[in-house]
């Protein structure tokens, strides 16, 4: 039964998850801890898009923008305007390290929408650290702006008494589990895109079919390239609630 | 057609799992649906709530792609 459907996967032109195989870049030995990868490349090809944007576009400083340079004024006062709504004002003092993230998930995802490229957000691996990092440097702003003071997080003073414990309990699974569903939403979202579009030009493959296969793809294809951008938009502003939490644990 | 009766669960497993999907997307539609009946009732005020209504719609998919995610390991992980 097994190689039944081992022979079934190879009818396909090719599977839909090898899009998302770590290689490395040169040659083929294993993959270790500083070996140069596909993973790498895109990496560091998004973080050269978002230098060329930001810095080079903005080298002018023109009084009327060029159109790089009001593309990045765009994003720049699109996450300022995000983190002064949700954080407030206290909040602007990690406005570059929201920028730094969103810019940086923004150009991975339109970058792994390229054909044959390789989506880095799509590993868990890699949105997995960013989240980390996130709950760690907000559970330390937490406790360093508000001391103790941080626990009325958890402790909700607006419930009715009886129900607090049970609140509590609630609430610090919640806040454990914000790392978790943090990189998960990110990263899940972007593998099942990229997989529902490979998935549908294997369809192409099939006379009867293809041209209904192209056209899903089309579609799903305008739809990723939403879901890259709105995924970017949720992941910042999320960081910026949980800052938020960080800030002000007393609502 | 013996044996491999794991596999055959693993399978059943990630297409029962796909069910917490379409979870998600009432959800979502749920969200989304409030906030437009809402919107036009007060269409001024609704520019400034667009941040809540994604993070109410990331909080609902975040269990749908939990439960794609299921899915994914029993396909290709046990």
């Amino acid at each position: 039964m097994a190689t039944e459907t081992r022979g079934e996967e190879g009818g396909l032109a090719f599977h839909p998850m090898d899009q998302f195989i770590v290689k490395p870049l040169f040659g083929d030995g294993p993959v270790g801890i500083v070996t140069i990868t596909n993973v790498t490349f895109w990496m560091a090809l998004a973080v050269l898009c978002v230098v060329a944007l930001l810095v080079l576009g903005t080298r002018g400083r023109a009084l009327v923008p060029t159109r790089t340079q009001s593309v990045a004024e765009l994003a720049y006062g699109f996450v300022y305007r995000m983190v002064e709504d949700v954080v407030g004002k206290d909040g602007l003092r990690y406005f570059p390290y929201i920028m730094t993230l969103f810019m940086f998930i923004v150009f991975s995802n339109f970058l792994g929408l390229l054909p044959l490229s390789f989506t880095t957000t799509s590993h868990i691996a890699v949105t997995a650290v960013m989240a980390i990092v996130v709950f760690v440097t907000v559970t330390v702003i937490g406790f360093v702006k508000n001391g103790a003071g941080f626990f009325g997080l958890f402790w909700i003073e607006a419930a009715p008494l009886v129900l607090r414990p049970i609140l509590a309990v609630i609430e610090v699974i919640s806040y454990f589990v914000r790392p978790v569903s943090h990189s998960i939403r990110l990263a899940g979202n972007m593998m099942a895109g990229h997989a529902v579009i490979k998935v549908f030009a294997t369809f192409a493959a099939i006379v009867a079919i293809s041209p209904l296969s192209v056209l899903a793809i089309a579609a799903i294809y305008a739809l990723e390239t939403l879901v890259s951008f709105i995924q970017a938009y949720v992941f910042a502003i999320l960081t910026c609630v949980y800052l938020r939490d960080a800030l002000h644990p007393h609502h | 057609m013996e044996g491999d009766v794991v596999q055959m669960g693993a399978y059943i497993g990630a297409g029962l799992a796909c069910t917490g999907m379409g979870g998600a997307a009432v959800g979502v539609g749920h969200v989304v649906g409030n906030f437009l009946s809402g919107a036009l009732r007060n269409p001024s005020a609704a520019p400034g709530q667009m941040a809540t209504m994604f993070i109410g719609i990331a909080f609902s998919e975040a269990l749908g792609i939990f439960s794609f995610l299921v899915a994914l390991l029993l396909m290709f992980a046990v």
